[in-house]
């Protein structure tokens, strides 16, 4: 287990790459218990690929996740599962299970990590579903029928419905309305907040970065180029921050047109 | 470009890609008989490929059969042996034509089904999803699809074999000018044990390919919407040629002399 100044998350020399191209060149990070971090960069640095190493879909080629102090990287079958049973993912795209009614969806990992049979884990999981702003109705619904949006909402009840201690958001609010996004963003804290969550979000939407985090790490080219309190952003002194966060075309960061 | 180490390439690159298949089935296979299992989803998958299934398989065995009894009624009344018309039928459509028709027919309805969801839910990162929520994908997705596939295809074709021999019935009877009494008969004097068991050994065989093949490719598709297509197609091209070799091979281990 952690010790008392030992952090949540602690990633370090976190080396990946798919084919000949390098994506992850030695991620460092450390994310302490009960923080909001949020990764920015622009897409194919590496975000998404940092995420799914921590949670076992894809395996690093080389350095360490410490997940409470221990190792997590190399972690197969139970050993995995036991470890991701305290990890909830909501994911860029919502990823709900089209064949599954919206209950179900949002009571799926409670019933397959054997925490509760089928019919206890409905009222969980409308109560999870009440707590981003959707009644008992939706959780009759199918995915296909909800709004961009409401899937989003149901996603984010999905990967809070068994109360985990690390969540991540990997590009919540992508391909929502401002309004939409906004109140997203608000759910978000809401929840991490509601449940003393560890949380780790990537997005490259500034809004929602300032929103939802305590700290802001920015990742470019396979590496944490810089980290900081978010009150600290506009004033960081790092040339690929000021660009970034200002959208600017010229800078130090030149986009891969390929990933 | 050496041309020597071209086909060294792809030499290896088959050898790496029947690695992975053989390597995917073992997987499969191992979480077949592992705890936990998912009754709901296998269920769920008995129903959508043997249920579903029976139209497209009665009526293929049924044409099939009604047809045989046609083409092989002109061929014997060149030798005057009219009277094996219902033994050829009832022979080759449990032998052959019910397995290899509903191998054939399963694999272009459920295989192509099975790797277009699958490849679907690997897109859209479904199949991630599952892992986060403490469930293995191969166990929850793979296994009961292959294992509903070995189960369902003989059922399928012991209905197939019934109503192939009464297609043949029909013509035999209406078009032909057979006795019922003697078609019947001369049916149940030629067909043996053998016959359809050998048959329903085919059908578990081709079952457990289509499946296979199915989720395989599915599960491994990559690319959006053109590479879940080319799963798709890979799958029942794929499925199709192994049921034709698996066909043979089987025939010749029931009835090689």
């Amino acid at each position: 287990m952690s010790g008392p100044d030992e952090p949540k998350i602690r990633i370090r020399g976190l080396h990946k790459a798919f084919g000949a191209k390098s994506v992850l060149r030695g991620v460092d990070l450390d994310v302490g218990a009960g923080e909001s971090v949020v990764v920015i960069g622009g897409s194919g640095t590496g975000k998404s690929v940092t995420v799914k190493c921590m949670l076992g879909l894809v395996e690093p080629d080389g350095g360490s996740i410490l997940i409470d102090g221990a190792e997590s990287v190399g972690l197969r079958g139970a050993a995995r599962e036991a470890v991701n049973a305290r990890m909830g993912m909501l994911f860029q795209g919502g990823a709900l299970f089209d064949s599954l009614p919206v209950w179900e969806n949002v009571a799926f990992g409670l019933v397959a990590a054997g925490q509760k049979t089928r019919g206890a884990a409905k009222p969980v999981a409308l109560d999870s579903l009440a707590r981003v702003g959707l009644g008992p109705e939706v959780g009759e619904l199918m995915p296909a029928e909800l709004s961009g949006g409401m899937q989003k909402r149901v996603a984010l009840a999905r990967a809070i419905a068994a109360r985990p201690d690390i969540i991540f958001f990997d590009e919540p609010t992508t391909g929502l309305d401002p309004i939409m996004a906004d109140v997203i963003n608000d759910l978000i804290v809401q929840c991490v907040r509601e449940l003393g969550a560890t949380a780790l979000s990537i997005t490259h939407d500034m809004a929602s970065a300032r929103k939802i985090a305590d700290r802001i790490a920015m990742l470019h080219d396979g590496r944490i180029v810089w980290s900081g309190p978010v009150s600290e952003i506009d004033e960081s002194g790092n040339d690929f921050v000021d660009q970034f966060i200002h959208g600017r075309a010229s800078g130090p960061i030149r986009m891969a047109v390929r990933r | 470009m050496n041309p020597l180490a071209a086909i060294g390439r792809a030499f290896l690159a088959l050898l790496e890609a029947m690695g992975r298949l053989v390597l995917f089935a073992a997987a499969a296979v191992s979480h077949i008989v592992r705890p936990p299992f998912y009754p709901r989803v296998l269920l769920r998958q008995m129903v959508d490929i043997g249920y579903y299934s029976l139209p497209v398989v009665a009526l293929t065995t049924l044409f099939s059969g009604m047809v045989l009894a046609l083409q092989s009624h002109t061929g014997f009344a060149r030798f005057s042996a009219e009277g094996a018309v219902a033994g050829v039928v009832s022979l080759a459509i449990t032998r052959e034509l019910a397995p290899v028709l509903a191998g054939l027919m399963v694999a272009g309805r459920v295989g192509a089904s099975m790797a277009a969801e699958l490849g679907t839910m690997r897109v859209t990162e479904q199949i991630d999803a599952l892992s986060t929520l403490s469930t293995d994908p191969m166990k929850y997705l793979v296994a009961p699809r292959i294992l509903a596939g070995f189960a369902m295809l003989p059922l399928l074709v012991l209905v197939g074999d019934v109503i192939g021999i009464f297609g043949g019935y029909i013509v035999g009877i209406y078009k032909l000018d057979f006795s019922p009494a003697a078609y019947i008969d001369q049916t149940w004097r030629f067909v043996e044990v053998r016959d359809v068991v050998s048959g329903l050994v085919k059908a578990a065989a081709f079952g457990f390919l289509v499946s296979l093949m199915g989720c395989y490719h599915g599960y491994r598709s990559e690319g959006g919407a053109q590479g879940v297509g080319r799963a798709a197609t890979n799958a029942v091209v794929s499925s199709a040629i192994l049921i034709l070799v698996f066909n043979y091979i089987i025939t010749e281990l029931f009835f090689a002399k």
